[in-house]
């Protein structure tokens, strides 16, 4: 009884705290003067609620006693080979008979699962915590902007030196910055994603500033244009070409299939690379750098290989971004955005490419979905972390170790593995 | 067994060029190496005038000596003697204060430890350092990193020459897991093995570097006695087989003395004796620093 007593008190003081500011001291504007106007009764109102709730807790909770917080399902074991064909099969037949928004943003969504993989290989594969990661994206989308408005080049040729170039930033930017471990990493590469986005708004000459660069030509199917009539004299249009009329879906269905495609080429190269040498030495080197070292193995390398091939997808996930909005400024590649991507790693399960693709898809279409309450985003954002951490601390599905194995005859095996501790 | 491990046995895997691949242990080797002539002769690690100094406090105090190809050499002391130190130092892992290490001829002093191993010198954790999360083959095919294809294309592609590299990878990993006895756990999470088979694990990784000097800290720590025996009698093959010279840290007194040809004292950073293991047994220093004063 004096144990629930001290505890309601404390909870009580602790409302006091937290509610003063926000209830407590309210400001109203009363013409052109704002006066503070403390509301006390508020306060006590809220302290008095918290403590009546916390002393009654214990027969309050009696009732309840019976009742389980629900558990996810444990992450399925050991897919079908035919699973992922079939998927890739729906998600290039889909768009054809979705509508216009959900087709947006969906291939928004494949924006985030590319972005996802980019920095899964960074944090999740190589064990680097990037708090600047969309300092890279923001170099992708910005080399195909300025290519596109001082010379004139159109998507296709730019998008593999937009991934050329941001590539070339992580390298740089690794190599001085990846001798450092841990938190001293993630301080330097968020100073990085903000020197990125400050050098954009300031170089005004080159990059527009804050207004940024618009007009960036969408992609052509070939050389030829897809749209309503040729830029250029006498140039023939995709769907004149086809015989078609104009219809601006076609636009929207081509955009998706191409964001498709380059996050499968991103899903492909990102699971072939966990299975190479270089692969197993980012592993190896999560897990002990030092025995690493006395091997022989060259950190700053390893590190450096996943730092660029990293950056490098987020180069072509930013050109592919300038393409589709037509307009790049600096708005696009604030913290938050190197946030949402870290919170699809993680949420989705380090290392786990399924997951990230799958955290991808929640935490992009669930905002869209809910939009009345879009107020609240970043409030339900908190909240769903935090149950996560609670009930699935290693992420929706948790990264399952590909290796090979070895076999009675000595040969190689593919096989999988749960870390430990992945059961809940 | 035996079949399989003749196979990688000398020149196959093992052998650096220019390493004598068999010779007994015992006086003979001694006799031989104390003559130091030029050539093939000369010493495999040279280590003079080292010292560590961390702040106030000097742990290595101008330590030299010299471990001849094919040879066990041993350090042993009390506690804080600066025994880990001295490896430290050699393995690349501190800079040295002052004093310089050779390698074969090669300076290696202040190299970081990544460089060091790839001059052949390769080593142990005092506690064990396993990829705890990685099987057990994985552990043996990361160590290979710097002989494999580790180049992107290639990998992506899996072009023949990788496919190649990755088989051979594989197979040389296999053997070494028949050769410590380790072949049925290949598949298992290296941190759930026995805490022997850890030991056994982390010296194959080391050996499958192709060291031409391997350096174990403390190998016996928490190993029971039968386990010890296998481990005596292991370093006596490695060092036959495979022409490997061992510098080695240990507390383990029946160990040090049944294997070492030679054995450098240490007390308070400074080298107190050097000589074969009858030597320190009965010299006096030794007895006192052990023991303490009558």
């Amino acid at each position: 009884m004096a144990n629930s007593l001290r505890n309601a008190l404390m909870a009580a003081v602790l409302t006091a705290v937290i509610v003063t500011p926000v209830f407590g001291l309210q400001l109203v504007r009363q013409g052109a003067r704002t006066l503070m106007e403390p509301r006390w009764d508020l306060v006590a109102l809220a302290c008095a609620a918290v403590f009546a709730f916390q002393l009654l807790r214990p027969w309050l909770a009696r009732p309840f006693a019976g009742l389980k917080l629900p558990t996810l399902p444990a992450a399925p074991t050991g897919g079908r080979r035919w699973v992922p064909a079939l998927l890739i099969a729906a998600a290039v037949v889909w768009p054809f008979f979705g509508g216009r928004s959900e087709v947006d943003i969906a291939t928004l969504v494949l924006i985030y699962v590319m972005l996802g993989l980019g920095l899964n290989i960074v944090v999740g594969f190589a064990g680097l915590l990037d708090l600047g990661f969309v300092g890279f994206y923001a170099v992708g989308a910005y080399t195909y902007a300025l290519l596109y408005h001082w010379a004139g080049w159109g998507f296709w040729e730019a998008l593999p030196l937009s991934g050329a170039m941001a590539a070339l930033f992580g390298f740089v930017l690794g190599f001085p910055v990846l001798r450092l471990r841990g938190d001293y990493l993630a301080i330097v590469t968020l100073g990085f994603g903000e020197i990125i986005r400050l050098l954009l708004i300031n170089l005004n000459w080159a990059t527009g500033g804050p207004d940024g660069i618009s007009g960036i030509p969408k992609p052509s199917v070939f050389g030829f244009e897809m749209a309503r009539r040729a830029s250029t004299e006498g140039g023939t249009t995709f769907h004149d070409l086809m015989g078609w009329t104009f219809n601006t879906q076609h636009m929207v269905v081509y955009l998706y299939l191409m964001a498709l495609a380059l996050a499968l080429v991103t899903l492909f190269v990102s699971n072939r690379l966990i299975r190479m040498p270089v692969g197993r030495a980012w592993e190896a080197l999560r897990e002990d750098e030092i025995a690493c070292r006395s091997l022989g193995l060259n950190p700053t390398r390893i590190k450096l290989s996943a730092f660029t091939l990293g950056a490098m997808f987020a180069g072509f996930g930013g050109a592919f971004f300038a393409a589709r909005q037509g307009l790049v400024n600096p708005e696009s590649f604030t913290f938050i955005e190197s946030a949402l991507i870290l919170a699809i790693v993680v949420l989705g399960g380090m290392g786990s490419q399924m997951g990230v693709i799958l955290a991808a898809i929640l935490l992009t279409v669930l905002p869209e979905v809910a939009r009345e309450f879009a107020e609240y985003r970043m409030l339900l954002f908190g909240l769903v972390m935090v149950l996560m951490m609670m009930w699935r601390p290693q992420g929706l599905l948790p990264m399952k170790r590909p290796h090979v194995e070895l076999g009675p005859g000595g040969q190689a095996r593919e096989g999988e593995s749960a870390p430990a501790g992945a059961v809940p | 067994m035996s079949a399989a491990v003749d196979s990688i046995a000398p020149g196959a895997d093992a052998g650096p060029a220019g390493v004598p691949a068999v010779g007994g242990p015992g006086q003979g080797q001694d006799g031989q190496g104390r003559s130091q002539g030029a050539g093939a002769q000369s010493p495999l690690l040279e280590v003079s005038g080292l010292s560590m100094r961390f702040g106030g406090l000097l742990a290595v105090d101008s330590v030299g000596f010299e471990v001849r190809r094919d040879e066990v050499f041993a350090i042993i002391g009390p506690n804080g003697a600066g025994k880990t130190t001295v490896f430290n130092c050699v393995g690349g892992f501190y800079k040295p204060t002052a004093g310089s290490i050779a390698m074969d001829g090669a300076d290696i002093t202040g190299l970081p430890s990544h460089r060091v191993a790839r001059h052949g010198l390769v080593r142990t954790f005092q506690n064990v350092r396993l990829f705890k999360q990685l099987t057990v083959l994985e552990n043996l095919l990361v160590a290979q990193h710097t002989q494999v294809e580790s180049r992107l294309l290639p990998g992506l592609l899996k072009l023949k020459s990788y496919r190649a590299a990755e088989a051979a990878a594989l197979q040389r990993a296999a053997r070494w897991l028949d050769f410590m006895g380790l072949r049925d756990y290949a598949n298992r999470e290296a941190g759930n093995l026995a805490y022997g088979h850890q030991r056994r694990l982390e010296i194959a990784r080391c050996m499958i570097t192709r060291p031409r000097l391997l350096m174990l800290d403390e190998p016996a720590a928490g190993l029971n006695p039968h386990e010890k025996q296998d481990l005596q009698g292991l370093i006596d093959r490695l060092r036959r087989e495979f022409g490997v010279a061992v510098l080695l840290i240990e507390h383990d007194m029946s160990l040090v003395m049944g294997i070492s040809d030679r054995i450098l004292v240490m007390e308070h950073g400074k080298p107190l004796a050097l000589g074969e293991p009858a030597q320190i047994r009965s010299d006096p220093r030794v007895i006192k620093a052990y023991l303490g004063e009558e």
